[in-house]
């Protein structure tokens, strides 16, 4: 921090130094104030400069949207508003019609069962791949490096294949499935309501493996080597070395894991309108799906966005802990 | 970043449980095949998407496991309906990638080199910004661009496409550019570099690396972008293949191979991004999520 502020402080110096003679003009003394204090401001607007278009970008398309959302939620938004221009407020009444509606409960109990779902699933498979890629063999780096594609593909094309795989006559997992013994019946995966969600939550959890694995792997390895070898001589091997060395100190990057995992699943779209579009009757609707079909299928906006703002709330309960836990890295 | 993990140190002791090579060296490819099974786990869905492209004349019908007669009738068809997609999608991530870089490095380097008594409160705007929901963007965004005729528009999805791609290249570049030391830019501002120059003569050229990381994955988001292809697009005359792909799956469900072979079309650059600039995808994904 301090060799920063130096390096400021010797900036605005050279700049003063270093101008005037070329211009032709006697260098101001050192304690010339206007002159310095003008160098300075126009320094600092230099410096502001940089960051000016990311300002405005994020204003616009980050700032803007969550404040016209705020408004848009109490406000009649629909096609008319398009040729009208008039969007009348209306209080409380999307909020009212969208919280009353037996298909709010429906998708905020889903969208809690495929994020906690999702989560689970990826951060336990997750950890004991990172775990089991912790060991030196042959290939490791290459098998590892592979292991990211699934979350590197768009996610549309990703929906697609698993929709054949997931096809009650003929996809691949009911054919293997088949050939297993007990196994009786095709199980529709993505048409009954009974299994759909569980479903899309399996192919969520797919998806989110890489990641999570990636993650954990980079900070088992920043454990250093000789905990482990000290904790051998006591006795610490396999489940007791996890348990009372790797889990402690794996603690931080395990916590900014699950809470980004958290915020990410929260407004998951793309994933769930691939595979089932929300189907079968609505057995698959979360909050961000149905705000999608709230906005840009029946054109109700304003409930649209009354449904927006609640996902925005539930990211902003995890929120305050995912900055509590990046406040340490963003002050070093 | 170190390729190989572990090593051994030449003088420790013998029996370090967790070193494995001192053991047996069968002992290591069994974890190697252990691998290459979890790894077939996880990839079977693209081996899957590969297979069924180049089946022929694939009806709803039971695909074969493998392809045994491949055909690229599937790719042909892919083609023919959605390579103009293909191009509207790469002229959007290109344009994405220039437009986030553009405003992300120069944002990066003040976060990371300035003295700015409010850099804090920005950085924390860029990580709140995980937090918004892409519907709720694309839910006002509809209006606003219906108002300002940038729906149905290249320079539109460019400019929403890159709200994924303005943060987290902010996030990588600047934990990049903090470690630049400020003396390298400080000799070329002596030599009477402005501030601008010296950003783009000296700090640019160092921080190599991170505008490739940061440049990879801006292509990667906005190539793979659904939401905002799906909601800012009403025509066809701007389609997105991610938009193309969704329809197909909509319209087209009696003959898979021309899908998957949409899908595999659309699942290249992920592929050969991977096959060429691995490092930077490894330092992509760590560098973007914990810092």
């Amino acid at each position: 921090m301090s060799t920063r502020a130096d390096a400021g402080t010797l900036a605005s110096a050279s700049d003063a130094a270093a101008r005037p003679p070329r211009d032709g003009v006697q260098p101001p003394s050192r304690g010339g104030r206007p002159a310095r204090s003008s160098a300075r401001t126009k320094a600092r607007i230099a410096e502001l400069a940089f960051l000016v278009p990311a300002l405005v970008y994020l204003v616009l398309f980050f700032g803007y949207p969550v404040v016209k959302n705020l408004l848009m939620g109490f406000q009649e938004y629909t096609t008319k508003t398009f040729f009208t221009g008039e969007a009348p407020f209306v209080g409380l009444d999307n909020y009212s019609a969208v919280l009353s509606s037996s298909l709010f409960d429906k998708a905020l109990l889903n969208t809690v069962l495929f994020t906690a779902g999702s989560i689970l699933g990826q951060f336990v498979i997750g950890l004991a791949i990172a775990v089991f890629f912790r060991r030196s063999f042959p290939l490791n780096n290459v098998l590892r490096a592979l292991l990211l594609l699934p979350w590197l593909v768009p996610l549309i094309a990703s929906a697609a294949v698993w929709r054949w795989i997931l096809d009650t006559d003929y996809g691949a997992l009911n054919r293997a499935l088949q050939l297993l013994p007990f196994v009786d019946g095709n199980p529709a995966w993505l048409t009954s309501t009974s299994l759909a969600l569980i479903a899309v939550i399996g192919v969520n959890i797919w998806l989110g493996i890489p990641f999570n694995a990636t993650i954990l792997y980079g900070g088992l390895q920043e454990i250093p080597e000789e905990l482990y070898e000290a904790g051998a001589l006591d006795g610490a091997t396999g489940w007791r070395a996890f348990r009372h060395i790797t889990w402690p100190l794996l603690r931080p990057v395990v916590t900014v894991v699950l809470v980004l995992g958290v915020v990410y699943t929260l407004k998951v779209l793309d994933i769930i309108l691939g595979l089932t579009n929300g189907g079968p009757a609505n057995s698959t609707q979360t909050i961000a799906t149905l705000s999608y079909v709230r906005s840009f299928k029946e054109f109700d906006f304003g409930q649209g966005a009354a449904l927006g703002n609640v996902l925005v709330l539930l990211s902003l309960l995890f929120a305050v802990v995912y900055l509590r836990l990046n406040r340490k890295a963003v002050d070093e | 970043m170190s390729a190989v993990p572990i090593s051994t140190t030449p003088g420790t002791d013998d029996d370090a449980p967790v070193t494995s090579a001192a053991k047996p060296a069968a002992h290591r490819w069994i974890s190697t095949a252990v691998g290459v099974v979890i790894i077939a786990f996880m990839l079977f869905p693209l081996y899957w998407m590969v297979n069924v492209s180049l089946q022929s004349g694939g009806g709803a019908v039971a695909t074969p496991w493998f392809p045994a007669a491949p055909s690229f009738d599937g790719y042909v068809q892919a083609f023919n309906d959605q390579g103009r997609n293909l191009v509207t999608s790469l002229v959007v991530s290109l344009g994405s990638v220039v437009l986030s870089l553009v405003i992300a490095a120069p944002a990066a380097y003040a976060l990371a080199q300035f003295r700015i008594r409010w850099a804090t409160w920005v950085l924390f705007g860029v990580l709140i910004t995980q937090m918004i929901p892409g519907i709720v963007v694309a839910n006002a965004l509809y209006s606003a661009f219906s108002d300002i005729g940038l729906l149905n528009s290249i320079p539109g999805l460019i400019l929403a496409d890159s709200t994924a791609g303005v943060p987290f290249a902010i996030i990588v570049m600047r934990a990049f550019m903090g470690s630049i030391p400020p003396s390298i830019v400080e000799a070329a501002r002596v030599d009477g570099a402005g501030q601008l120059r010296a950003f783009v003569s000296v700090v640019l050229p160092m921080s190599r690396n991170a505008l490739i990381t940061a440049g990879l994955f801006t292509f990667l988001f906005a190539w793979g972008d659904f939401l905002f292809a799906l909601t800012l697009t009403t025509t066809e005359d701007v389609r997105p293949v991610t938009l193309g792909l969704y329809q197909y799956i909509g319209t087209y469900v009696s003959d898979w191979s021309p899908i998957m072979a949409t899908a595999v079309l659309s699942s290249l650059p992920a592929i050969v991004l991977l096959l060429v600039a691995q490092r930077y995808v490894a330092a992509g994904v760590t560098g973007g999520a914990v810092k």
